[in-house]
């Protein structure tokens, strides 16, 4: 259960923070496993692939993915609150301006593909 | 004043570190302080209470409790406040210090590392001379006041998780007394403030929880504060480097 003391945005982004960051320590020794394969055994990332076409499979993977992004930009969120010297307002603007400049990049990566 | 028909229940923390919350029901007003509620229990249910307060007006810092579970000024928490809407109040002494007995929690750990963070004023000039003029408009002068409002009454030190688990984390109060210093024109040795501050325990343990920032009842912010210390020792690192 979470304490009372703890129920407000920063400590939830911290805590997001953290486990993406122990979620990815644990995915990323199985994931440069698996890119190795295709350098030693080919047979078995052919069937490490085949298995990774499964739905399930790209569910976890939107999942890391989502862990991914969570990670990049709470880690963005960290230098920008402890690097960058503006008043609140200022940095609500640039974060923002970046989850537009996102949106709007992602929805045109989404068309193209 | 009608005299109230309903009553609050309040369940107090009794005891030191190892004791055990007693629960008694306070007559409940329309206005009411959540250290109003421990005084009516000390005079009218059980004088053995032990609690600390002073000034009752938010400016001596003495009465900070853990009440339902967040540190706050109890002599300005209006009971509506505290409870958000629930129908009991939990009243514990404060988190990260040794409890005394009930209410009282020992100070001392805290104000050890006011000083352990050496916020203590290198004077740039003797009695002899002019005292040097600042004007409130100057950029350090400016960073200074943000924090000169302190009241030492420890709520960031007990919302603090980074404190909780690093006994040697100076914590928010003195690392913003810190910052305040530093910026200090007055100041004669920052470099002093610095080594301070950027070893163990100091400013690169906090973990940017923002707790300190949240309750302050003063509504400082500590977390900005050791921010700039952050920033200010990562400079220093690289100009000595280089």
């Amino acid at each position: 259960m979470i304490r009372p003391h703890r129920t407000h945005p920063l400590w939830y982004a911290y805590m997001a923070h953290r486990l993406s960051g122990l979620a990815l320590v644990l995915f990323l020794p199985a994931h440069f496993y698996v890119l190795g394969l295709a350098l030693t055994d080919m047979a078995a990332f052919d069937g490490f692939m085949t298995f990774a076409s499964h739905p399930l499979v790209k569910l976890a993977e939107f999942g890391l993915v989502f862990l991914l992004a969570i990670h990049i930009f709470g880690g963005l969120r960290l230098l920008a609150l402890e690097f960058l010297p503006w008043s609140a307002p200022q940095k609500t603007l640039a974060a923002a301006t970046v989850a537009v400049a996102f949106l709007l990049s992602g929805t045109f990566f989404l068309q193209a593909v | 004043m009608e005299a109230a028909e309903n009553t609050l229940e309040v369940s107090v923390w009794r005891g030191g570190e190892d004791g055990e919350y007693q629960t008694f029901q306070v007559p409940a007003q329309e206005n009411q302080t959540i250290l109003d509620v421990v005084s009516w229990i000390q005079q009218y249910a059980d004088p053995t209470l032990t609690y600390r307060f002073a000034c009752r007006v938010g400016m001596c810092g003495s009465c900070a409790m853990m009440v339902n579970g967040k540190p706050r000024w109890t002599c300005r928490t209006h009971v509506k406040k505290a409870t958000e809407g629930a129908d009991k109040i939990e009243i514990a002494p404060l988190r990260n210090l040794p409890v005394i007995k009930d209410l009282a929690a020992d100070m001392d750990p805290f104000f050890d590392k006011w000083v352990k963070a050496g916020a203590v004023h290198h004077p740039t000039r003797t009695r002899d001379d002019a005292i040097e003029t600042i004007t409130p408009d100057e950029p350090g002068r400016v960073e200074a006041a943000k924090a000169i409002e302190c009241i030492n009454c420890s709520v960031c030190y007990a919302g603090c998780d980074t404190v909780a688990n690093n006994p040697d984390y100076l914590g928010p109060a003195a690392l913003q007394r810190a910052w305040t210093l530093y910026n200090d024109a007055k100041d004669a040795d920052r470099q002093a403030i610095l080594d301070n501050v950027s070893g163990v325990g100091g400013c690169h343990n906090c973990h940017t929880q923002g707790s300190c920032t949240m309750y302050c009842p003063n509504e400082l912010d500590p977390l900005s504060a050791i921010a700039g210390l952050k920033r200010v020792t990562a400079q220093n690192f690289f100009k000595r480097k280089g």
